[in-house]
């Protein structure tokens, strides 16, 4: 296989008078895995369902294989929706078994912690479970493709490292990966990322690319919040890191002043912005 | 608030092993840990929701708590101004009390444009900041709230954030749940929980540094049971000394925490 997986090309979709997504061209190529970054309603969620074929696009085309997304044309995907899509009244095997039956594939023999609750109701397990059953369901019939809705939300530190185990051994073995997240830890494991902003795609490429030269003021002090509140007061675009707070585009003599004023010692440093700046800049403009 | 070694047992399952906590006045306090590892029963067994099998809690009036359940915390079949008259009303707040508290909150969550609009019809973001709003409509001592940042993007996270430290400056002391650990880092004391026990506890700062070991930063990981995948590359905790011409680093908050997850797997 050499062509692209998936391919976006002009793709737009309108709801009555708003325009959702707006021209988006892109591609995922084999043993690839790409981010598709934005806040909320900037279009990813509406982006992937013209993919999946479960949304026809006002404008442009949505290609899986070089083909429109078509029943066959699935046989070849693996999808985990935000809702992880699993029959709840369902146990963990007969999850497995409706979902190969599906795909016309041996079901898949459940691990681990999956393996000592494959007779329990879906609805009875923890959710870091159902999203391993989740991912084994859209696995076991080996698609090519795989699209992932913000997988890792509501999982802990080691659970994310452990799905984005699983992520690269897909990807490794020339499945091509398309991931939304929100998280930019996460963002920083893919090979390449897409932006989107108000239903645009607004940069592409390595981390670097999305930042385009955006900088940030990072002041590190003893009372971050007071930092916090006074910065966010004047009205500049504030973000947070860990206990660093962080102005965005800033003016450093301005965010030195306005502290200074304040009678509050702080250490401030200009510094590269992170994506999250970025997406949160896009937002306020 | 405290907690004093608290136990809480569902059936056969011991969801909460002698877990003790600390919420200071006008503080905040982050409760990490993955699925199952015990942060909502904590803060359930704090508000008196669940039956505590051993232990104490020395907690204020339930008039002056405000709790924040992970779920909407607001109902989708009402408008938000219609949520707050809801809640206001069960705390037996006076009209005129009410009005002010939340046009002041409404206003400062930028909710103020929205007031007409079904709870259900908001976005995640705001749907999120409207249970904030109700949570603090009776200005309460204690503010409880269930993973408030999950499913959320930065923009949204960063607003609700705004709130969450204005809240503590104001002398609200806030005990808050989250599997994000560059959240749990601003906090004055964090808790981190497995499986129902408590694995480590304090300031963020002495949590970190009173770990033992270093991060090596590898392609290829030469001890698989303490290493994990970070960008690219990997990550490897090494108690003592690495292999000379190693890449280390200093250890992070979330480093600590899955060394800390990986060694009680590794244990047991």
């Amino acid at each position: 296989m050499s062509g692209p997986l998936l391919q976006a090309q002009a793709l737009s979709r309108t709801f009555g008078a708003f325009t959702a997504v707006d021209q988006v061209t892109f591609d995922v190529a084999p043993g690839e895995v790409v981010g598709l970054l934005g806040a909320n309603g900037a279009g990813k969620t509406t982006v992937i369902r013209m993919l999946l074929g479960l949304l026809r696009p006002t404008a442009g085309h949505a290609l899986l294989n070089g083909n429109p997304p078509s029943r066959a044309g699935r046989e070849r995907l693996g999808y985990v929706p935000q809702g992880l899509g699993l029959y709840a009244e369902l146990t963990v095997r007969e999850n497995l078994e409706f979902a190969a039956q599906a795909f016309g594939c041996p079901p898949a023999r459940p691990e681990g912690p999956m393996r000592e609750t494959r007779d329990r109701l879906v609805s009875d397990l923890p959710l870091g479970i159902r999203r391993q059953v989740a991912f084994l369901c859209a696995l076991q019939h080996r698609p090519d493709v795989l699209v992932l809705d913000e997988p890792s939300s509501g999982v802990e530190p080691l659970g994310r490292a452990r799905l984005w185990d699983q992520i690269r051994e897909q990807s490794q073995r020339g499945v091509g990966v398309l991931v939304t997240t929100h998280y930019m830890q996460e963002a920083q494991q893919c090979d390449r990322l897409l932006l989107m902003s108000q239903g645009r795609l607004v940069a592409q490429g390595t981390e670097a690319d999305i930042v385009d030269g955006t900088t940030a003021v990072a002041v590190a002090s003893d009372d971050w919040a007071r930092v916090f509140a006074v910065l966010s007061a004047a009205g500049l675009a504030v973000n947070l890191a860990g206990r660093d707070v962080r102005v965005i585009d800033p003016d450093l003599p301005v965010v030195r002043e306005l502290l200074a004023g304040q009678g509050i010692e702080a250490a401030c440093h200009e510094v590269p912005a992170t994506i999250e700046e970025r997406m949160t800049m896009l937002a306020r403009t | 608030m405290s907690a004093y070694e608290l136990t809480v047992r569902f059936g056969h399952v011991l969801a909460l092993d002698d877990v003790s906590l600390q919420t200071p006045t006008g503080q905040i306090t982050a409760v990490v840990g993955g699925d199952g590892a015990g942060k909502t029963t904590l803060l359930e067994a704090l508000v008196d929701l669940v039956p505590i099998e051993a232990g104490s809690v020395d907690s204020p009036a339930r008039s002056t708590i405000g709790f924040m359940p992970a779920g909407a915390g607001s109902w989708s079949e009402l408008s938000v101004d219609e949520n707050v008259a809801f809640v206001g009303g069960s705390y037996g707040l006076a009209t005129d009390v009410l009005t002010t508290r939340a046009d002041d909150l409404l206003t400062r969550a930028g909710l103020s444009d929205v007031r007409d609009r079904l709870a259900g019809q908001l976005s995640g973001g705001m749907r999120k900041k409207l249970g904030f709003c109700l949570a603090m409509l009776h200005e309460p001592q204690l503010l409880i709230l269930d993973e408030p940042s999950t499913g959320l993007d930065p923009v949204s996270r960063v607003e609700l954030w705004r709130l969450i430290s204005e809240a503590a400056a104001r002398g609200t002391a806030v005990v808050l749940t989250t599997t994000y650990l560059d959240e749990a880092e601003r906090a004055g004391t964090v808790l981190v929980l497995e499986r129902g026990k408590a694995l480590l506890s304090g300031s963020p700062q002495d949590v970190v540094s009173s770990y033992p070991g270093v991060i090596v930063q590898t392609d290829s990981p030469t001890r698989p049971q303490f290493a994990w995948r970070h960008g690219t590359g990997y990550r490897e905790w090494w108690p003592d000394d690495p292999p000379k011409g190693s890449t280390t680093t200093a250890l992070t908050l979330e480093d600590v925490s899955i060394v800390a997850s990986l060694r009680q797997e590794v244990g047991s």
